[in-house]
């Protein structure tokens, strides 16, 4: 049994704070994805937790126990580098025994375990290389064997797939959620990509400017995200953020926006929100990928359709999807269409947005305007 | 039952015990007696230096304070102005045709000539032969009785003469064409590894742009190591200042006293005459010589690293 | 028919700028070759007399080839020619320059190697302005030092020994030394120190295991550059020390520069040779590595 308990943490460096009060838990068997921009402290935060960078106030807890003054080497952890940090005079069988030498683990001890991990990961034939001799994607087995033979109780990735081609990339990612099936270790996955995020995790941390924006389960920071930059950063393409007002018609609360070339959409909502932000403007958060061709049969299968009509800028076919840019007023939205009836240039476009799926921000502190019970 | 007192135990804040402060303060000690060694070498050996520079000192240490006479001594003494301003006119020279020399051939060698590794072995040799062995042989060279005169009248020029180092006006000729000798490999080796650093596809971009070699290198290539050629002048500088024993070696200041060096007159002021406040005066003056080198091109890195950072960042 | 005519253009074209790239390539060897006769000369002279006739090098020039053969220069000069009153030779400032300059690089090194691991991968509060203070060491005027050195040689009695010299030339290399390893450690990735600490590995763990087995391309530069250094120094040598106990470098100049043996060009030869010959040696065999080095810390 392993957790993970963060408490308050903070972290100065000098005069700047770049983690300005963490909490954070991961249970048992847990794989939490930490995401964010660069420089939003993710990586500092998994240091700290690891116990290569000190603690400025608060506290972290593995198993219960705090280990704020405890030296890396004694809280039981191992790492996975971005850039492996394999030892590049030694074998990759050296490079795995390194940290149980260091410990004192007896030979036949380490033989076993050896023997394990190589087959888990399929290196056998790669233990008597150099990591001069691997290429990217054995580099990256070989850090991950040197990580899972020490059999610790957490394991700590700090953007182990970045190096990696995009395809390469794609393959051990499904590797990693294969392989944290299989030994279920609690697992801190420091990542910017929020696909890596989105697919791996049980649980995803997004952080921006040293804060915790949102935890919680994929499915949920997706589709409610707390605030805006969790909206925008979470999904490629972005949500699409558009200047609306809210309103009644008729006893069902309404979204209206204005069109290009003048004139207003009004979009009736599905949902009622819970509270209505000042002079009732509110930010309409879109994903490319609910809006569509609007067509009358699109009424039966999304119940909660809303249209309104705008002209077609870019087309950019992708093979799978068609991304296309539409003018909506001032600005451009982003959708994600099936290539089937495809956008086409200069094309007046009628859209049928699904409401089931949007998001309202407040637009003064950019928060979520949840939705009301029913 | 023992694994309930260990789960105890690990409930507890910790604190780390002595091996782990030890392990702690394991690099600031292994660094403390380099840091204190070179702190006394550096700040307590020069501020003793300055400190005699200023005290009546003759043929052992004194610490009676007299101010700046001492200073004023060496100033009004001829042979200490003979000695700075060759310091001026060596570096001067010296420098500038090391760099040249040493960036003519690493041009030549960039253009891609068979035996590179030979040509640059030959030209840099010079560089792990002291200044000792350096003037003792050019000295022959230039020697009359045998060295180039000799070789060139055996021609039949037998009115051919070449008496550099004989001559008082000429002697510090040989000494910079000596030390060119010995210095300009080594600013050949750094230019052309600056040569060599240049990103091929801006030499490429030129070619297309129809530019001639030349101007490729006037215009493009010379122009992005440019910081290459402030370090390499930093150090042949203070190479230049700290000249000693390519003197004593080559010409021993003379003749008469036409090529003293300060670094020769400190070593005669101090173990030579007993005047050894006076030498510590000149020694100062060395160091300050050192400091308007270095100091403006500390400045100039530090400012170029921020400038740098903000481009980046 | 305008085919051809374009075609005996381009040829035209195509023959001048042949001829161009060829006048170019005489040109550039013609140069190398000019300039490496220049730097060879004096290597040549001194082996060449090192094993001449001296009257036939008073009759002939020391510019001259070889017309007599003779190997008596070199006994000679190892352990009988008369230097500074002694009649011994050189070969005991030879060995008093290796006890030197062997001792002096080792530690200098080592410790270079210790200071910039702790530089640059265990940096602590201000150990950058630290850093900056040794590094003033490298650009010290030895003359500034003379006096306190004398000073500091005298109370741990010292003076006149070859200890004191070690002493002053491990002092003086650390900055160089420390530089050199730091800014080489520097682009050791702190990941791999970091992934030894998970590991359970200590500091000397580290430094033994990970990071000194990376070390040799540095290491060769330190070792070259010291060795060099310290075996061509000639201040200290003949400040600190006198008759028996100097180093190569004072032994040289004395012979070269005293009137007595001023016509000795054979002894003086084979002499000058033996005091170059090791750090000559060392940079031939790693001369290689040292300028791959050094270009690489400059031109950072």
């Amino acid at each position: 049994m392993a957790t993970l308990t963060v408490a308050r943490l903070r972290k100065r460096f000098a005069n700047v704070e770049v983690l300005k009060g963490i909490d954070l838990a991961a249970a048992h068997g847990e794989f939490v994805a930490l995401v964010g921009p660069s420089g939003c402290g993710k990586s500092t935060l998994l240091a700290m937790i690891a116990g290569l960078e000190s603690v400025s106030e608060g506290e972290i807890r593995i198993d219960g126990r705090l280990v704020n003054a405890v030296a890396p080497k004694d809280r039981d952890i191992a790492m996975v580098f971005q850039s492996y940090a394999l030892y590049p005079t030694m074998t990759a069988r050296q490079n795995m025994t390194f940290g149980m030498e260091s410990r004192g683990v007896p030979r036949a001890e380490q033989e076993a375990a050896i023997k394990r991990v190589a087959a888990l990961l399929q290196i056998e034939q790669l233990l008597h290389r150099k990591p001069g001799q691997l290429s990217g994607g054995q580099r990256q087995r070989v850090a991950m064997g040197r990580a899972l033979v020490r059999d610790p109780k957490l394991f700590l990735f700090d953007e182990p797939l970045s190096n990696l081609d995009a395809k390469l990339r794609v393959d051990m990612r499904t590797e990693i959620k294969k392989l944290h099936h299989k030994v279920g270790k609690t697992t801190i996955y420091v990542t910017h990509d929020q696909i890596e995020a989105m697919t791996l995790a049980t649980r995803i941390a997004v952080m921006h400017q040293g804060q915790l924006q949102q935890f919680d389960e994929p499915a949920v920071v997706y589709g409610q995200p707390a605030n805006m930059f969790v909206a925008g950063f979470m999904g490629s393409p972005s949500m699409n953020f558009i200047p609306a007002a809210l309103s009644e018609a008729e006893g069902v609360a309404t979204v209206e926006m204005a069109l290009f070339g003048g004139g207003v959409a009004r979009l009736p909502l599905p949902f009622r929100p819970a509270r209505a932000p000042a002079g009732n403007r509110v930010v309409l958060g879109v994903r490319p990928e609910h809006m569509f061709r609007y067509a009358d049969d699109l009424k039966l299968r999304k119940p909660a359709i809303a249209t309104f009509e705008a002209p077609v800028e870019v087309v950019e076919p992708t093979g799978a999807e068609t991304i296309a840019v539409l003018k909506l007023g001032e600005r451009d939205v982003t959708g994600r269409f099936d290539p089937d009836g495809a956008p086409r240039l200069g094309e007046h476009m009628k859209i049928g947005v699904d409401m089931a799926n949007v998001c309202l921000f407040d637009p003064s502190d950019e928060t979520l305007i949840p939705r009301a019970a029913n | 039952m023992t694994l309930i007192v260990k789960t105890l135990t690990a409930m507890e804040p910790e604190t780390p015990g002595w091996r782990a402060r030890l392990a702690a303060w394991t690099p600031f000690l292994v660094i403390a007696p380099s840091l204190i060694a070179s702190f006394v070498y550096v700040f307590v050996f020069s501020g003793w230096t300055l400190y005699i520079s200023l005290s009546d000192s003759s043929m052992l240490p004194s610490y009676r304070f007299v101010g700046i006479r001492p200073y004023i001594d060496l100033w009004s003494n001829l042979r200490w102005k003979i000695a700075y301003s060759n310091l001026f006119f060596f570096s001067g020279f010296y420098v500038v045709l090391a760099m040249l020399l040493g960036l003519a051939l690493a041009i030549a060698i960039d253009q891609r000539v068979r035996g590179e590794a030979i040509w640059r072995t030959i030209f840099l040799y010079p560089l792990a032969v002291s200044f000792v062995v350096t003037g003792a042989v050019w000295r022959w060279i230039y020697s009359p009785d045998v060295g180039i005169e000799h070789f060139v009248r055996g021609f039949g020029w037998s009115d051919f003469t070449f008496r550099l180092t004989t001559d008082r006006n000429l002697a510090i000729y040989a000494i910079i064409a000596t030390g060119v000798w010995q210095s300009s490999g080594f600013a050949m080796a750094l230019f052309l590894a600056g040569l060599r650093s240049v990103d091929p596809d801006l030499v490429k971009a030129a070619q297309i742009d129809g530019a001639s070699r030349f101007r490729i290198y006037a215009k493009i290539i010379l122009p992005t190591i440019a910081p290459i050629f402030v370090a390499v002048a930093v150090v042949l500088l203070q190479f230049a200042i700290k000249t000693f024993d390519l003197v004593v070696a080559l010409t021993n200041g003379g003749p008469g006293i036409s090529t003293t060096f300060p670094a020769n007159y400190v070593y005669d002021l101090m173990f030579q005459r007993g005047q050894i406040n006076i030498g510590a005066a000149a020694a100062v003056m060395m160091l300050l010589a050192l400091a308007v080198v270095l100091v403006p091109y500390s400045l100039w890195l530090v400012w170029r690293r921020r400038r740098e950072g903000r481009a980046y960042g | 028919m305008v085919d051809a005519a374009y075609e005996a253009e381009y040829l035209a074209a195509a023959r001048t700028e042949a001829r161009r790239y060829a006048l170019g390539r005489i040109g550039v060897y013609a140069f190398l070759t000019v300039f490496a006769i220049i730097y060879l000369l004096p290597l040549f002279v001194v082996i060449a007399n090192s094993f001449r006739q001296l009257p036939e090098i008073t009759r002939n020039g020391l510019i001259a080839f070889p017309r007599s053969f003779s190997l008596e220069a070199w006994p000679r000069a190892w352990s009988h020619f008369c230097v500074g009153g002694a009649c011994e030779g050189i070969h005991r400032n030879f060995y008093n320059s290796l006890l030197m300059t062997i001792p002096a690089t080792i530690i200098s090194s080592l410790l270079g190697a210790l200071n910039g691991y702790v530089l640059s991968k265990w940096r602590f509060r201000g150990s950058e302005v630290l850093f900056v203070c040794m590094m003033l060491g490298v650009f010290m005027p030895g003359q500034i030092a003379l006096m306190p050195w004398a000073f500091v040689l005298g109370h741990l009695h010292i003076s006149n020994t070859l200890q004191g010299l070690v002493l002053i030339h491990c002092v003086q290399g650390l900055s160089f030394t420390t530089l050199f390893c730091r800014n080489y450690y520097i682009s050791i990735p702190d990941d791999l120190v970091k992934a030894a600490r998970i590991d359970g590995a200590g500091f000397w763990r580290i430094f033994y295991k990970i990071i000194l087995p990376l070390s040799p391309p540095i290491l060769i530069v330190t070792v070259i550059w010291q060795f060099t250094g310290i075996w061509n120094e000639y201040l200290f040598g003949v400040v600190f020390t006198d008759g028996a106990q100097q180093p190569i470098t004072a032994a040289l100049v004395a012979l070269a520069t005293s009137q007595m043996n001023a016509h000795a060009y054979d002894v003086t030869g084979a002499a000058v040779l033996i005091g170059a010959a090791p750090p000559l040696l060392i940079y031939f065999l790693g001369g290689k590595y040292f300028v791959r080095g050094l270009t690489q810390g400059a031109v950072k």
